[in-house]
């Protein structure tokens, strides 16, 4: 309950901190913010100076600052989030729907990631040094060190333009999901592979791992009964840490797959000085990593009472 | 071995299960780097009238000459200001209700109060008659229907406007009508089964707005998308050797040019400007970086008729003279191989952005170009709209830029708001009263060959601005559908026309 309590602080406190380090960045931004409201909404052939004109008397962008920052906090207060500069819509309803997929999108990688790698990575921490474990090493480095838009490009060469099994591109069906989020999915597992193979190493060098198998269990049971639980306490710590990688790998994913999502938006809404966009996506981004984190720490402290009893006694 | 069933279960979950091949369905996707803004014609109609969904009153062919749309015929009086357009009966919008005047006059109303070039027009008044609409001008205007078949007239349902006149739905007359739109990426749409005019074969068409070419090349190579618009020059090559895709390129009337502030202290002379313009290599350009057949010698592309003189004298790639023409102007290289006059460096900003990928390459091109003759250029490559701000407060002054000069079918639309006065994407601090007055006569009566031959023969001497290059539109449509072609004024994709092959 009281982890709880902190967090719903740390929530607000990040909430203030992103709507106003946000706001601040984009009004210090060099450059007319008309005119790059006008460049978002009609285009580079169209933008000129009656529309930056047009642009600044509707928006009355020419107001002070500190009464406009505050009028945001306080709309926030009834979770108001305003209206988007460039396409008129509430940004709540652009979010929302954004969000929505690239939760999805996230989601189904981050999941995909946990299939791929902590398996094999506790396969291979169960036999450090062995042929598992080295080419473990060297596909994980490998991965990590491919950047997400070239390892998109790779598989979509591969897998759609090649062998023509998905979809390159696109977005609306279930088949559209699995090259974006293998892509994301990959770069994810190649760490958290590594991650729970040293945890795997560490604990299987433990005396108790060696008193359990010589207590007589298979080495699945010891595995089931002694390892997985062990190892899943650092891997779903660093699950909480991949967020901020996922939300990065999001961003890139988007533009290429053309996928509808927040990552995208917010790229946008940054070239055309959305700054209302800008608020509300970071602010949703910010929240969500404060969720995420509050989750893992809920699971984490399940799965090992150890801390909390601890701290009881 | 005993380890197996452990490593068979924990392998047996990665999602490596058989997937179906793709499914070949009735819906045409079409693949174009356009994002939707929303159901706002001002800002994504050219969305709308190229997928089919809206029409405007005029429309032009791919000569560029105007022909009928939802207007039948125009007229206008004696002494050209009152405009009578005759619309065309029976035609219905997508919500069933009639395409009459009193529709016409609000939706022409609601663009006219949006930034666009109808804003600018000297119209005092659009009035609904009896099957017609009636505009009155304040001063002859003779380009007043080719102004009508621009994408922000499209002639849109009452109930596709708030009260405000802000768009809340997209219900045209088009061969298509819209079944969802979602903003910002993608649209479906089916035939409208009471159109007017020749229904569509295909029936379903969905749009997806790709930003990257990359991607957009991707999707038209492993068949994702039918038709895809909008490819880079690798994109080109690398499509051309695929089976099952065509690739097709027409010349569209867009220039890439050097747009000059002729009042920066270095460039007012016309002299100065002709010598930037004699050390670019626009050939070398041309092939290896646009990969396009030639360089433009001239601003106005072959394909407008009558502005584009094949008797001009055209613009030569001459390094020698054009350091003999600035050492007259009395520069001389200094220690580092720059030019200087008087203690100043020759030392200029070339602004360009990045929205059409080529024009920073092209741009890192000039640089090196115009250093040999030595003019030191820093390359800015920010957001578009730094070239209009930068006009307006006269900070600019090379900008590197991608013109369509037929954004208004009649060429005139452009040259008017770019080339006199204060055109934000035109000539900068450049004013010349015999060209001034050419244009204003053309724009009244339409003018002759013979006087926008001599208009564009000003621009080519004088070099307000330096053309580069004459633009190509490129398409790669699959095999399975036949009937593609390019509209070179980028008005419409012709889904209407296209067919699934036998």
């Amino acid at each position: 309950m009281k982890a709880l309590t902190s967090r719903l602080v740390q929530a607000v406190v990040v909430a203030v901190l992103i709507g106003t380090a946000t706001f601040v960045m984009m009004r210090s931004l060099p450059g007319d913010a008309a005119w790059r409201i006008a460049a978002g909404r009609y285009g580079y052939d169209n933008v000129d100076a009656a529309a930056a004109e047009a642009v600044r008397s509707e928006l009355g962008l020419d107001g002070p600052a500190l009464p406009a920052l505050l009028q945001w906090l306080g709309d926030l207060l009834t979770l108001d989030f305003g209206t988007s500069l460039v396409s008129g819509q509430p940004v709540m309803h652009e979010i929302a729907h954004q969000l929505g997929a690239s939760a999805a999108l996230a989601g189904i990688a981050l999941l995909l990631s946990v299939l791929i790698g902590p398996p094999l990575g506790i396969l291979a921490g169960l036999r450090p040094g062995g042929v598992l474990d080295r080419c473990l090493l060297v596909v994980s480095t490998g991965l990590k060190a491919v950047p997400q838009f070239l390892l998109a490009l790779i598989l979509i060469v591969l897998l759609a333009v090649q062998l023509r099994l998905l979809p390159a591109a696109g977005h609306g069906e279930a088949r559209h999901f699995i090259l974006p989020s293998l892509t994301l999915a990959l770069g994810l597992a190649a760490v958290n592979a590594r991650i729970a193979r040293d945890a795997m190493a560490r604990i299987a060098d433990m005396p108790f791992w060696r008193f359990a198998e010589w207590k007589g269990l298979s080495r699945r049971e010891v595995l089931m009964r002694h390892g997985l639980r062990n190892v899943s306490v650092p891997l779903l710590t660093y699950l909480g840490l991949q967020f901020v990688t996922l939300v990065e790998g999001v961003v890139v994913i988007e533009a290429i797959f053309g996928w509808p999502g927040i990552g995208h938006a917010l790229v946008h809404a940054i070239f055309s000085r959305d700054v209302p966009m800008v608020q509300g996506t970071a602010l949703v981004l910010g929240l969500g990593f404060v969720l995420v984190n509050t989750c893992i720490d809920l699971i984490v402290r399940r799965i090992d009472p150890r801390g909390e009893t601890e701290a009881r006694a | 071995m005993k380890h197996l069933p452990l490593t068979a279960a924990l392998l047996g979950a990665a999602p490596f299960a058989p997937l179906p091949a793709l499914a070949q369905d009735d819906t045409l996707n079409v693949a174009a780097q356009y994002e939707i803004k929303g159901p706002e014609a001002s800002t994504s109609g050219f969305v709308f009238t190229r997928m089919g969904l809206t029409e405007t009153l005029v429309n032009a062919d791919p000569d560029g000459r105007l022909t009928p749309g939802l207007a039948t015929d125009w007229s206008s009086s004696e002494d050209g200001l009152n405009w009578t357009f005759t619309l065309r009966e029976d035609v219905t919008f997508h919500d069933g209700t009639a395409m009459d005047a009193a529709a016409v006059v609000n939706a022409l109303e609601i663009a006219r109060a949006k930034p666009g070039p109808l804003n600018g027009l000297p119209i005092t008044g659009i009035t609904a008659a009896e099957g017609a609409v009636e505009i009155t001008l304040s001063e002859p205007m003779a380009a007043l229907p080719a102004y009508l078949a621009e994408f922000r007239a499209q002639i849109l349902a009452p109930a596709s406007y708030a009260e405000d006149g802000s768009g809340v739905a997209i219900i045209g007359t088009g061969p298509y009508m819209v079944t969802s739109m979602d903003a910002p990426l993608s649209l479906d749409a089916t035939a409208f089964d009471a159109y007017w005019g020749t229904a569509a074969h295909i029936p379903n068409v969905a749009y997806s707005g790709v930003s990257r070419v990359e991607t957009r090349a991707l999707m038209a190579e492993s068949g994702d998308a039918d038709f895809v618009f909008g490819l880079d020059p690798a994109s080109v090559a690398r499509l051309g050797m695929v089976d099952g895709v065509e690739v097709l390129s027409t010349a569209i009337p867009r220039t890439l040019l050097i747009k000059v502030n002729a009042g920066h202290p270095f460039l007012s002379d016309p002299r100065a400007r002709r010598a930037l313009s004699q050390a670019i290599d626009r050939e070398g350009i041309a092939k290896a970086v646009l990969r396009y057949p030639e360089g433009a010698d001239q601003l106005f592309p072959p394909s407008l008729a009558g502005w584009h003189d094949d008797a001009a004298a055209p613009l030569t790639y001459d390094v020698d003279a054009a350091r003999a023409t600035l050492a007259d102007l009395g520069w001389t290289p200094g220690p580092d191989g720059i030019l200087t006059r008087d203690g100043e460096r020759f030392a200029l900003t070339l602004t360009t952005y990045p929205d059409r990928p080529e024009l920073p390459l092209v741009a890192s091109v000039l640089e090196q170009q115009f250093r040999v003759l030595g003019v030191d250029v820093t390359i800015n490559s920010t957001n578009s709209s730094a070239i209009p701000a930068g006009h307006q407060d006269g900070s600019l002054d090379l900008a590197l830029i991608a013109r369509n000069f037929s954004l208004i079918p009649d060429p005139i639309g452009t040259v008017r708001s770019d080339y006199v006065g204060n055109g934000d994407w035109g000539a900068m601090n450049w004013n010349n009263e015999a060209f001034a007055t050419l244009v204003a006569h053309i724009a009244r009566d339409g003018g002759a060959p013979a006087d926008k031959a001599k208009a564009a023969a000003i621009l080519q001497d004088e070099l307000p601005v330096i053309p580069i290059a004459w633009y190509r539109q490129t398409l790669a449509v699959s095999n399975a559908v036949e009937g593609a072609i390019i509209d070179p004024f980028e008005r419409s994709f012709g889904l209407q026309d296209l067919r699934w092959a036998e």
